[in-house]
């Protein structure tokens, strides 16, 4: 199997196994403050270290590219509080002229 | 029938980010049959823009699985609230469990009693789960008719999807303070680990700054 379908597949099992298990045990497991917090705060450490890795690498290299522009578009559209989509094509926009044209 | 109305308006807005899903993922390499697939059973938005995002960058299975799962993790905890007041078994709690996201619980616990919430919860669920993978599709097929990603600003796509992810996230100093520390962590871990793994190792981080109240 390559390793888009095992990404693929290990992906949905391993979330949809979060999903039914949080169905089947009782409410007072998780009811931890602590558990709560370090859940808020998984996704905001994986998607900002996502946006730093997207951005500014290349296989292991760090590299300052058109795609940094495309996403400093994407920021000052969420600053801007435009909506998802017109932010995130937005930023491919930008980046695809930065591309071509520097 | 506001609530219907409402899932179903959400839905809608939601759903049109799968293109962009799509878009990413065969970006990133993946077949539109993959991309589809991992939106009809991953179907969980930052779990799935996370995986693909891990593959694009280089990164190996496990720790794209990984990352996936640990974005996953909290579709579990809103499952614990929502079951409860959902109440199903069997075939039931299957699909009740596939569709427990975020855009599911935040309606089902807008709402002001039970009913309202049950419904809020099951027509957003399957209002995202249909439009979701509708502009899956298209965005995938989309992408797929062009040859060089970077010249129509694909690569820059996923991570401004990233920042529209963790953006609403950003509530109060602490998580201010994670995000600037795992952006840096993760650029400075990056020339010398395998792609992928900096950006598991920030679940560490949030881990330590979330374990003190």
């Amino acid at each position: 199997m390559s390793i888009y379908w095992i990404t693929a597949l290990g992906t949905s099992a391993s979330c949809f196994l979060f999903k039914y298990l949080g169905h089947s045990v009782p409410e007072s497991w998780l009811a931890h403050p602590r558990v709560q917090r370090i859940n808020l705060l998984i996704p905001v450490a994986l998607l900002s270290a996502l946006v730093a890795i997207q951005t500014f690498t290349d296989k292991t290299k760090i590299v300052v590219d058109h795609r940094m522009a495309g996403v400093s578009f994407a920021i000052a559209a969420f600053i801007a509080k435009l909506p998802f989509p017109i932010a995130v094509f937005g930023a491919a926009v930008v980046s695809a002229l930065v591309y071509r044209f520097a | 029938m506001s609530v219907k109305r409402d899932s179903l308006s959400l839905s809608f807005a939601v759903g049109v980010y799968g293109a962009a899903f799509g878009a990413a993922s065969v970006a990133a390499h993946f077949s539109v049959l993959q991309t589809c697939a991992i939106s009809l059973l991953t179907f969980s938005g930052a779990s799935q823009f996370a995986a693909v995002g891990v593959v694009g960058a280089g990164g190996g299975a496990f720790s794209a699985i990984a990352t996936g799962a640990l974005l996953g993790t909290r579709n579990g905890l809103y499952a614990v609230r929502m079951a409860p007041l959902l109440n199903v078994r069997g075939v039931k709690r299957i699909i009740a469990a596939q569709i427990t996201i975020d855009e599911s619980t935040g309606v089902a616990l807008a709402q002001n009693n039970e009913d309202d919430s049950k419904i809020g919860f099951w027509w957003t669920g399957f209002g995202v789960f249909i439009f979701w993978n509708i502009f899956t599709l298209l965005g995938a097929i989309s992408a797929g008719l062009l040859k060089d990603p970077a010249a129509y600003g694909l690569d820059a796509l996923v991570p401004a999807a990233f920042v529209g992810l963790v953006w609403p996230r950003l509530t109060g100093k602490r998580s201010y303070y994670l995000a600037i520390l795992a952006f840096i962590f993760a650029l400075s871990l990056a020339p010398i680990v395998p792609a992928g793994v900096p950006i598991i190792a920030t679940s560490l981080l949030a881990a330590f700054v979330g374990w003190r109240a």
